[in-house]
This record gives structure tokens, C-alpha cells and sequence, in this order.
């Protein structure tokens, strides 16, 4: 008898007072007390373990045969100790779903962390035109085969910089989209300086969902981007409360990134909050620039402080009141497929960035680096074998994650971040990788909270 | 009825074996753009 491809794991972690067991194959979850606490470190066993093993000193023989029999109830009801017998495909359908835009590669702050080097991606500041714009949206419609769902985000740079080449670019995709039979999702990607009522109307009324740029604190907020009299906090977020007060219709994000100046970044989310923001999504900085960059003498702060921002949004639900933390929602009922669980992000190949003179790169974060160029919206596809090396990668082929107890949450993480820190798309980030097993313990435990108050 | 055990979520992996739809987000295009994770994402085929 062969033995299975992924062999029975459980993960074990305490959160807000509750103990909780995974189980990693089915990604079923259980809330424990002490005693199934302990006897969950010995399944796979065919008897009920002695009450002189570690763990069970303080248990009688019958406490542990009851526990023991509630363990293996939800094993044979496949809900704990699961297997999966083979290798789940990894062939996914390459067809294009998603295209970055990036319509102006300029922006008017000079973020400290940019990934996009202050908006130019290390070349000459530019804008796209209509026509390189249009050519890329009628390239994601021939590319598309079945999909039907296509995604289009405005980026930069800032977008605003090229707001009228972006209005025509929205209506053409609308109109071109919805000639192909086809629906469109489209994102705006914002530092909200120059976010006036007027533009603000028109993305409500073309239900564009809007990720607006704000770090938290005013004194965060403005250590990072403000320059001089523009991007400060006071005119960042009084452009935002005032398009959000609208309650836009396509749905925004307010989105800011946190670095080793702001280990206690709860703070700052919980500051977004007292704004009446709902929508908030706070990331870590991927860098390695010096001060910014998080180290992994930083660790044990950032975890602690995930939990901690975990323990406030369940406190916050309890009384009723809401926040939606991006980074702590997880699939739950309705969880992707394990097609999508073993390769997460479709960079290369289901999502391309554009350049505003037209070239394709794998994702955003590629941008600029020629090793990576695919083509150009022009030519169609000219380095294939770039797209097959990212289509290669999944969470069965890179070690770290084959192992790993969060690789259907996680999928294997970001090509981008792997490079960067590897040198290797297939290599692994170590420090992300800490955050993001924090992150899914967090959001677990967030889903669990709302599970329980509906039971 | 279980005494030490609360089961939250009765979980399945939905095994495809190539047949998935790929209609669902399949890149950090939506609100993150920079760390985002497959399983906060929910399958469009519910």
C-alpha cells in the first residue's frame, strides 16, 4: 500500500483564550479543552495514550478515554487526521483574467518604501496613452478564452496623474467588455491627493472599487509620504472621509503599509477605524531598505502584535461593532478550490502588469526588471518560457511549503517577495512567512469568533 | 454529544483535479498589492 501524498497534520495554536486544532487537510476546526488539548499530540495512535505520557499526568484513565473517543469520532467522520491519498492537478487554464494598468509611472510623493522606486519603477517618469491603454484592454479581452469575471486595476505611479487617458479607459473597457458578453471588476489604486469630489463621483458612478493609500497615525502617515505641503495626513484624510462618506458602490479599501518604525501598527488600524473606516488593509513593508525594513529581530513584536489586533477586533465584535481587516478574513464555507489553494497567485499567466508604453510584465512588483519582460501588448507574448517558469511553482514543488501546515491558506505566498529576498521565485521569504502563519492563526480565530456568536 | 470538542468548521478541500472555474481572484489585484493570501478569497461558484 502506497502512502498517501500529504500525510495526516494537525496545527495546534492558543488564541484569545481558546485553544484550536487544525486539521490541515481538510482545514476543519475544532475548538479544544486541556485534556483534547494534549491527546491531539497522539493521533495516529491506534489506543488511547497512557496517562504517563507527557501532557496527561493530571488526567484519569477515563477522562482520557472519553477525550480520546471525541477525537477519533471526528476522525472517522473525516474531519481530523485526514489524508489526501494523490497529488491534487496542478494544471490550471492559462487564459488572462487580470491585467494591472499602470497608467502613469510618476507620482506626486516620494513614499520612503516604495516598491515602485517613487513611482517610476527606476526609468523615466511617463504616462500611458489612450491608444497603449486600449491596446492592453482589448489584449486582456482576446487573452480571456471562458473567463468570464475580468479585472482591470488602475495603477501607478499615482493614476491621477493621467486621470483623463484613465476616464476614456474606463469607458472603453465597459463598453468593450460588456460587447464581449463578458463582466468587469475594476480597481483604482490611490494616494487620494488629488481625489476631488468630481473624480470621486465618477468612480462611485462607474462603481469602481477604490483602494485609497493612508498609514494610520498622522505621525506615521506623514514620517513616510508626506512631501512637504502635498500627501500629509490632514489632506489625505479629508479626501477620503469625504469620498467614503458617499459609501461608494463598487467598494474601496483603505490601505496602508507599516515598517519597523511602526511595530505597534495595531495602533494605526485601529486609528482607521476611529475614522469610521471599515475597510482597512495594513501591510507589511517589503523591503530591505535600512530602518524601514522588518528584520527577524522584529518577529517576536510583530507577532504579538497581530494577536493583539485579533484580540481587539474579536473584543470590538462582541460589542457589536465591525472592522474588517483584510488580512484577518478568511474562506471559510465557501473556500477556493484546491486547484487555486496549491498555486494562489496567477502572476505570469492569469495576471499580467502593464507598462505605459505597453510592456507585459508577470505582476506588478516585475515591473522594470527585463529578465522578466513577457512582451508587449503590441506583440502578444514573446518569452513563454517566463510565463511556464512561473506556472511551475506551487506548493508541491517549493520545500518549504510542501510541509507547512498553512500552505492551502497561504498558497505558496508571492513570487515577488520569494525573489527578492532569494533571488528565486520558487525560494522562500522567511520573515513574510512567519507573518503570514500569524495572519491566518489571527483570521482563523476572527472567523471562529463570528462562527460562535451565530451558533 | 461531545463534551471537549467544539467543531467550528467542517472543512473539505474541494479537489478540481483541473476542472476549476477560474473565476476567483487569482492575484493581489484587489486591496492589498503587495502580501495577499488565496485564502482570503471565497470561491465565485458558491
Amino acid at each position: 500500500m502506497t502512502s498517501p501524498f500529504w500525510q495526516p497534520q494537525i496545527h495546534k495554536f492558543t488564541l484569545a483564550g481558546k485553544k484550536y486544532l487544525l486539521d490541515v487537510n481538510s482545514s476543519s476546526l475544532h475548538v479544544v479543552d486541556d485534556l483534547t488539548w494534549h491527546l491531539a499530540d497522539y493521533l495516529g495512535s491506534e489506543t488511547p495514550p497512557s496517562p504517563k505520557l507527557p501532557g496527561l499526568e493530571h488526567f484519569s484513565p477515563d477522562q482520557i478515554a472519553e477525550g480520546w473517543q471525541e477525537l477519533q469520532d471526528l476522525v472517522e467522520q473525516g474531519y481530523l487526521w485526514t489524508a489526501i491519498s494523490e497529488p491534487p492537478c496542478a494544471e490550471r487554464d492559462p487564459a488572462l483574467k487580470a491585467i494591472c494598468l499602470n497608467v502613469a509611472h510618476d507620482c506626486n510623493l516620494r513614499c520612503k518604501y516604495c516598491f515602485a522606486a517613487t513611482g517610476h519603477f527606476g526609468r523615466e517618469r511617463s504616462l500611458m496613452s489612450f491608444e497603449v491603454g486600449k491596446q492592453s484592454i482589448d489584449f486582456l479581452l482576446a487573452s480571456s478564452g471562458s473567463r468570464r469575471n475580468l479585472a482591470i486595476d488602475f495603477f501607478g505611479g499615482e493614476p491621477l496623474l493621467n486621470w483623463t487617458v484613465t476616464r476614456q479607459l474606463i469607458e472603453y473597457a465597459e463598453s468593450a467588455v460588456q460587447a464581449a458578453g463578458k463582466r468587469l471588476k475594476i480597481t483604482l489604486t490611490t494616494n487620494a491627493t488629488g481625489l476631488t469630489p468630481e473624480i470621486g463621483d465618477y468612480l462611485n458612478a462607474h462603481r469602481v472599487n477604490v483602494v485609497l493609500s493612508l498609514d494610520g497615525r498622522p505621525q506615521v502617515h506623514d514620517a513616510m509620504r508626506a512631501t512637504g505641503t502635498e500627501g500629509g495626513y490632514a489632506q489625505v484624510q479629508a479626501n477620503i472621509s469625504r469620498f467614503l462618506a458617499q459609501e461608494p458602490p463598487g467598494g474601496y479599501y483603505v490601505r496602508g503599509t507599516f515598517t519597523r518604525h511602526n511595530l505597534d501598527f495595531s495602533q494605526d488600524v485601529l486609528h482607521l477605524a476611529d475614522l469610521g473606516y471599515r475597510e482597512i488593509s495594513l501591510e507589511p513593508v517589503v523591503t530591505k531598505i535600512g530602518g524601514l525594513a522588518l528584520t527577524e529581530a522584529d518577529l517576536p513584536a510583530l507577532l504579538a502584535e497581530y494577536e493583539k489586533l485579533a484580540e481587539t477586533i474579536i473584543e470590538l465584535r462582541r460589542n457589536g461593532r465591525a472592522i474588517n481587516f483584510y488580512h484577518f478574513n478568511i474562506g471559510t464555507f465557501h473556500a477556493p478550490c484546491m486547484e487555486r489553494r496549491i498555486r494562489g497567485c496567477g502572476a505570469g499567466q492569469e495576471y499580467v502588469a502593464i507598462t505605459p508604453e505597453g510592456e507585459i510584465y508577470p505582476c506588478h512588483q516585475f515591473v522594470g526588471q527585463e529578465q522578466f519582460r513577457l512582451g508587449t501588448v503590441f506583440t502578444g507574448i514573446r518569452h513563454p518560457e517566463v510565463q511556464d517558469m512561473f506556472a511551475g511553482v506551487n506548493i508541491m514543488t517549493k520545500t518549504e511549503c510542501r510541509s507547512c501546515w498553512a500552505r492551502f491558506y497561504c498558497s505558496g505566498g508571492c513570487y515577488a517577495n520569494s525573489y527578492a529576498f532569494s533571488g528565486d521565485i520558487a525560494g522562500n521569504y522567511a520573515i513574510g512567512c512567519e507573518l503570514q502563519k500569524k495572519r491566518i492563526e489571527c483570521a482563523l480565530a476572527v472567523a471562529a469568533e463570528g462562527l460562535s456568536s451565530e451558533n | 454529544m461531545a463534551k471537549h470538542i467544539v467543531t467550528l468548521i467542517k472543512g473539505k478541500l474541494n479537489v478540481t483535479n483541473g476542472t476549476g472555474c477560474g473565476e476567483c481572484d487569482n492575484s493581489c489585484q484587489s486591496a492589498c498589492k503587495t502580501s495577499c493570501t488565496v485564502g482570503n478569497q471565497e470561491c465565485e461558484r458558491k
